[in-house]
C-alpha cells in the first residue's frame, strides 16, 4: 500500500484530496534509494492547471525514460492545506514518493505566465528552502526554472539558482550527467553552477550583476566569473518528429482543465504578430510529421482511455497536412466515441466542414480573434486576419448551422485610438448583422456573439517590447466607452461583453519587463500574504502597491515609458534567435501601419534561420 | 450484453469520489480495450451505472458497476483485462454477465456489510472486546435505536433498530463475509461488523450506527478514529439476501458467466 504523507484527518478535511495523493495512471514509479537523481517537476499553481501542461509531461517522460533518474512531481498546495502544512510543520511533498521536495536533487518550476511569481515563493516556504539562491546550503535542491516567463528571469532571478533558457528536449540530460560528476567529485555548491552556466543555455543568475542609470534603468549586465557567458543561447528542438514526446501521459483521477489526450502538431508559428511573444520565441516553426503525430495519437489513446484529444499548436492552420491528420483522426477514433477538438483554426470551408463533423453544431461556437476593431489596428500588429474573412467565415458559419460566436480582441494596442475601440463595437455588429441577412425560416433561433477584450502587455522579445502600456484608469475608460458603443448597435442585445481585471493586467506588465530589483517586492508581497495572484479572489493589489511603495520602485516605470530604441534591457543577455534589430524594425514598421509577410509567403531575416531548421530550411514558397 | 463488475476500493482511492470513479472507470474500459455500449447523440457516453456511491474516505470489498457491453469474453478473461489497466487499489473482484431485463442494481439494493476498524493510534474503550461486547449486547437489547436524522431541510427522529439486520463483535460469526480478509488499511483494529439497510428507500449510514453506539457507551465519537470498510451489498431475493454479484446473473455458478476471485482482496 503506498504511504501518504497526509494523514487521513488532513486529507479528509481539504477540499479534492486527490490532488495530494498521486498515485494517478501512467505515473513513474520508481525507488528513490536506487537512482542517482532525484528531480521534482513544479508548476506552481493547483493541481488541476498544473497537470493540464504538455510541458511538464514531456520533460517527466523525458527524465524518467533514464534509469538513474526520478522526476516527481508537486503543484501549489490549495490554500486550504497550504494553511495546514504551516500550522502543523508537514514539509511540501512530491506525489510520487510522498516524500519532501526539501530532500531532492533538483526543484524544477515552470514558469508559464507571470502571475503565479508569488506561488513559486509558496512552493519554497513551505519545502523549507531558502528563498535567495546564493544563500542556499550545500543540502538543499537545485532550484531551476524554465518555460516563456523564463525569457526575462529578472523579476524572480533570485530564487533561482539557474534558468534554463529554451526547449527541454535538448539540454537536460547533458545537465543531469554533469551533476551525477559533480556529486562524485564532492566538490561546493557554486562548483557545480559554474558548470551548469558554461552549458549551453543554462543561465545562472548569482553570476551576473546588474548596473543601473540614474534613470532606473539598466546600464550594463556584468558576468561576475569566467564561467558565465555573455549571451545566453536559447536552446532549439531541431527535429520534431525525432524526439521525446509521452506515449503515456499521465491520467488524473480529478477532472483537470486538460482531460484529453494534447498532441502538439507543430512549435512555433509563422505569422508574426507583432504583439504575440510566443510567435517570436519559439520561431521557427516547426511541424512534427504526419506519421509520427498518428502513431503518438494512437499510443496516447490507448494508455489513457480519454474519450478526447486536442490538436495542440500557435495556429492549426498552418499546418500543412492538417485536412490529412484529422480526417484521419476522424476515420480512427470517431467510431470509438472519441471527441476531437480543434482550437486555433481559422474559420474556412475545411474547417465548418470538419467541424460539423465532430461537433454538436448547436452547442458549439465559432472563435475568431481579430484582435482589434479596424484593418488599420490590425495592420499595426501585423494580425492577418481581414474583415472580409472574419464575415464570410461567420456567414458560411451561420448557413451551416452555427449561431455562436466568439470574439477575442485587445485593449491598449500601441497606436490605438478610439476608432479602432468603437470599431469592436461595430465589427461585432456586423457580424450579428450577416447572421438576419438570412431567411428567418433558415435560421437556427438568435444569434449569440460573445465579444471580450484583454488588455494588451507588452512582453519582451516582441517588437512592442519598447511600446507603453495603458495606466488602469485608461483601460477603464476605454472598456467604459466600449460597452457604451456597444449598447448603441442595431444588435446590442445580442451581443455580450466580457473584459479582463485592469489591476492584475498592470502587475503582469510590471513583470514581463522588470527587472532584478523587483525580487525584493515579489518576496515582500508574499510575505504580507499575496499568493494565487491568478485567482481574482486571492488578489490583493493593496499589499502589491505597498511592497511597491516600501522598495522605492514605481510600477509606472515598468509600464508607461516608451522606452529608448538604445535602451538596454534586462533580458537582453538572451538571445532567441530572433534579433532585436528585426523587432526594432517591426516595430517602426508597425508604426508605419506596414504589414509583414508571413514565414512561408517570404523570409523577413528575423534571425530564427541561425537553428537551421523548421520553415527556414523549408524553402520558400510561392 | 450486461455485465455487472464487482471492485475494491482501497488505499488512497479512498480519496477518489464517486464521480472521478466513473470515469476512472469510463477510462479504464477504453484502455482495456473492452467495447462498451454508448448512448446515442453528439456527445455520447457509455452506458455505465453505478450501484451506491461509497463515501469518501470510506474502503471497500464490493462496489458494483453495471455496463452494457458489445462484446463478450469468459467472465475470468474480462476481469483480467481490466485489472491489467487498472491501479492496485482499485481491482475488479468478479464480473457477471447479468439477464438483460435487469433492473439497474441501485434499485436492487436492499442491504449492505460494513466493518468498522479503529485506525492505528487512535485505541479507545471499543479496542477492549469485551467492553465493546457488552456493550452491544446492551446496545441491541433496546427497544427503540433512536437517531437525528438531518437533512438540508429538517432535523427527525427515527427509529434505526429495524434497519441493523445485524450487529456483531465477531467476524467469525458474521454471515456471509466468514473467512474474508477484507483489505481494510494497514494496521486498523476491526471491531464491529453490521448489515444494514440500504438502497433508494431507507439507507442507513454506517457512521450513523457507529456515532449512535459510541454514544450509547459513552464514548467521544471522532468520525477520523475510524476506517468504515464495505464488505459486500445484497439485493433481496423472496427473503433472502442475494450478493450483487449473484443476483441477475445469467447463471450464478457457470464460469462461463460468472467469476468470482476467492477469498479477500489482494495485499497492496
Amino acid at each position: 500500500m503506498r504511504k501518504l504523507a497526509l494523514s487521513d484527518e488532513i486529507l479528509l478535511s481539504v477540499d479534492k484530496p486527490a490532488r495530494y495523493i498521486g498515485g494517478e495512471i501512467n505515473m513513474a514509479v520508481k525507488n528513490p534509494e536506487d537512482v542517482d537523481i532525484r528531480f521534482c517537476m513544479c508548476f506552481p499553481d493547483v493541481y488541476e492547471i498544473g497537470m493540464s501542461h504538455l510541458g511538464i509531461q514531456i520533460i517527466y517522460d523525458m527524465l524518467n525514460l533514464r534509469d538513474d533518474i526520478y522526476c516527481e512531481r508537486v503543484y501549489s498546495p490549495w490554500t486550504d492545506l497550504d494553511k495546514i502544512l504551516r500550522r502543523e510543520g508537514i514539509p511540501l511533498f512530491a506525489l510520487e514518493s510522498q516524500q519532501p521536495v526539501k530532500d531532492f536533487d533538483f526543484l524544477g518550476i515552470t514558469l508559464q505566465y507571470e502571475m503565479c511569481y508569488t506561488n513559486i515563493l509558496q512552493i519554497l516556504d513551505l519545502s523549507g528552502i531558502t528563498f535567495n539562491a546564493a544563500d542556499r546550503t550545500e543540502d538543499e535542491p537545485f532550484v531551476i526554472g524554465g518555460g516563456p516567463c523564463s525569457y526575462n528571469p529578472e523579476p524572480v532571478a533570485d530564487f533561482f539558482d539557474m534558468f534554463y533558457i529554451g526547449e527541454g528536449e535538448t539540454v537536460y540530460y547533458e545537465l543531469m550527467d554533469k551533476y551525477k560528476e559533480w556529486k562524485k567529485s564532492g566538490q561546493d555548491r557554486t562548483a557545480f553552477l559554474k558548470t551548469a552556466a558554461g552549458l549551453p543555455g543554462i543561465y545562472v543568475p548569482q553570476f551576473y550583476k546588474p548596473l543601473y542609470n540614474e534613470d532606473g534603468t539598466l546600464a550594463e549586465f556584468k558576468p561576475l566569473v569566467p564561467e558565465a557567458p555573455s549571451t545566453v543561447v536559447k536552446q532549439v528542438e531541431t527535429d520534431m518528429s525525432e524526439t521525446y514526446y509521452p506515449r503515456k501521459p499521465l491520467v488524473p483521477y480529478i477532472k483537470v482543465t486538460q482531460d484529453r489526450v494534447v498532441l502538439e502538431i507543430q512549435r512555433g508559428c509563422i505569422r508574426g504578430c507583432r504583439f504575440c511573444q510566443a510567435g517570436m520565441l519559439y520561431r521557427p516553426i516547426r511541424p512534427r510529421s504526419l506519421s509520427f503525430l498518428k502513431e503518438c495519437a494512437k499510443e496516447m489513446i490507448e494508455s489513457t482511455g480519454h474519450e478526447e484529444i486536442t490538436l495542440s499548436s500557435l495556429s492549426s492552420s498552418d499546418y500543412k497536412e492538417l485536412p490529412e491528420l484529422v480526417y484521419w483522426l476522424i476515420d480512427e477514433f470517431k467510431e470509438e466515441g472519441i471527441n476531437i477538438s480543434l482550437p486555433s483554426l481559422r474559420i474556412d470551408t475545411f474547417a465548418l466542414d470538419v467541424m460539423s463533423k465532430v461537433q454538436d453544431i448547436r452547442k458549439s461556437s465559432l472563435t475568431f480573434a481579430p484582435e482589434a476593431g479596424t484593418q488599420r489596428l490590425r495592420d499595426v500588429i501585423n494580425k492577418g486576419l481581414s474583415e472580409e474573412d472574419i464575415l464570410n467565415g461567420a456567414m458560411e458559419a451561420f448557413r451551416g448551422g452555427w449561431n455562436r460566436v466568439k470574439l477575442y480582441f485587445m485593449l491598449g494596442l500601441p497606436g490605438e485610438t478610439y476608432n479602432d475601440i468603437e470599431g469592436i463595437a461595430i465589427l461585432s455588429d456586423k457580424i450579428a448583422r450577416k447572421y438576419y441577412t438570412i431567411p428567418k425560416e433558415n435560421r437556427n433561433g438568435k444569434v449569440n456573439i460573445v465579444t471580450s477584450t484583454s488588455i494588451f502587455v507588452p512582453k519582451p522579445f516582441t517588437p512592442f517590447q519598447w511600446a507603453p502600456m495603458d495606466t488602469m484608469e485608461q483601460a477603464r475608460e476605454k472598456r467604459d466607452f466600449l460597452l457604451s458603443r456597444i449598447r448603441e448597435q442595431l444588435n446590442a442585445k445580442s451581443i455580450k461583453y466580457n473584459c479582463h481585471d485592469a489591476d492584475v493586467s498592470s502587475l503582469e506588465g510590471v513583470f514581463a519587463r522588470g527587472d532584478r530589483r523587483l525580487c525584493n517586492v515579489i518576496k515582500q508581497a508574499y510575505e504580507s500574504g499575496c499568493m494565487y495572484d491568478a485567482w481574482s479572489e486571492y488578489f490583493h493589489y493593496d499589499k502589491w502597491k505597498k511592497a511597491f511603495e516600501d522598495n522605492n520602485l514605481d510600477m509606472e516605470f515598468y509600464i508607461r515609458r516608451e522606452r529608448a530604441e538604445d535602451e538596454l534591457f534586462p533580458w537582453d543577455f538572451i538571445d532567441i534567435g530572433v534579433t532585436k534589430e528585426f523587432m526594432l524594425k517591426e516595430y517602426h514598421n508597425s508604426k508605419a501601419e506596414v504589414v509583414t509577410p508571413n514565414c512561408r509567403n517570404r523570409c523577413s531575416g528575423c534571425g530564427a534561420m541561425k537553428f537551421q531548421c523548421g520553415v527556414c530550411t523549408e524553402g520558400v514558397e510561392k | 450484453m450486461k455485465a455487472r463488475i464487482k471492485f475494491s476500493k482501497t488505499g488512497s482511492m479512498r480519496f477518489i469520489g464517486h464521480l472521478d470513479v466513473m470515469r476512472y472507470f469510463q477510462k479504464a474500459m477504453r484502455r482495456a480495450g473492452i467495447k462498451v455500449s454508448y448512448s446515442q447523440g453528439f456527445s455520447p457516453h457509455q452506458l455505465m451505472s453505478f450501484t451506491s456511491p461509497l463515501g469518501i474516505g470510506l474502503s471497500s470489498d464490493a462496489e458494483y458497476l453495471d455496463i452494457v457491453l458489445e462484446e463478450a469474453d469468459m467472465p475470468q478473461v474480462m476481469a483480467d483485462r481490466i485489472n491489467a489497466v487498472m491501479n492496485d487499489e482499485i481491482k475488479a473482484r468478479a464480473f457477471t454477465f447479468i439477464n438483460d431485463n435487469a433492473k439497474p442494481s441501485m434499485a436492487s439494493l436492499a442491504a449492505c456489510d460494513y466493518l468498522i476498524a479503529i485506525k492505528p493510534g487512535k485505541d479507545n474503550k471499543l479496542s477492549c472486546t469485551e467492553f465493546t461486547h457488552k456493550q452491544l449486547e446492551g446496545f441491541l437489547n433496546q427497544d427503540k435505536i433512536e437517531v437525528l436524522k438531518k437533512t438540508k431541510k429538517s432535523e427527525q427522529v427515527i427509529d434505526i433498530k429495524e434497519h441493523i439486520y445485524y450487529m456483531s463483535d465477531n467476524a467469525e460469526d458474521f454471515g456471509n463475509s466468514k473467512g474474508t480478509s477484507p483489505c481494510i488499511t494497514e494496521g486498523c483494529l476491526p471491531v464491529l461488523y453490521c448489515r444494514l439497510a440500504s438502497g433508494s428507500v431507507i439507507n442507513i449510514k454506517p457512521g450513523l450506527v457507529l456515532e449512535t453506539f459510541c454514544k450509547y457507551a459513552g464514548i467521544e465519537y471522532n468520525e477520523y478514529d475510524y476506517q468504515v470498510h464495505r464488505l459486500e451489498m445484497y439485493a433481496k431475493e423472496e427473503d433472502r439476501l442475494i450478493p450483487m454479484s449473484e443476483y441477475n446473473a445469467i447463471d450464478r455458478k457457470d464460469p462461463a458467466f460468472i467469476y468470482k476471485e476467492e477469498g479477500g482482496c489482494p495485499d497492496v
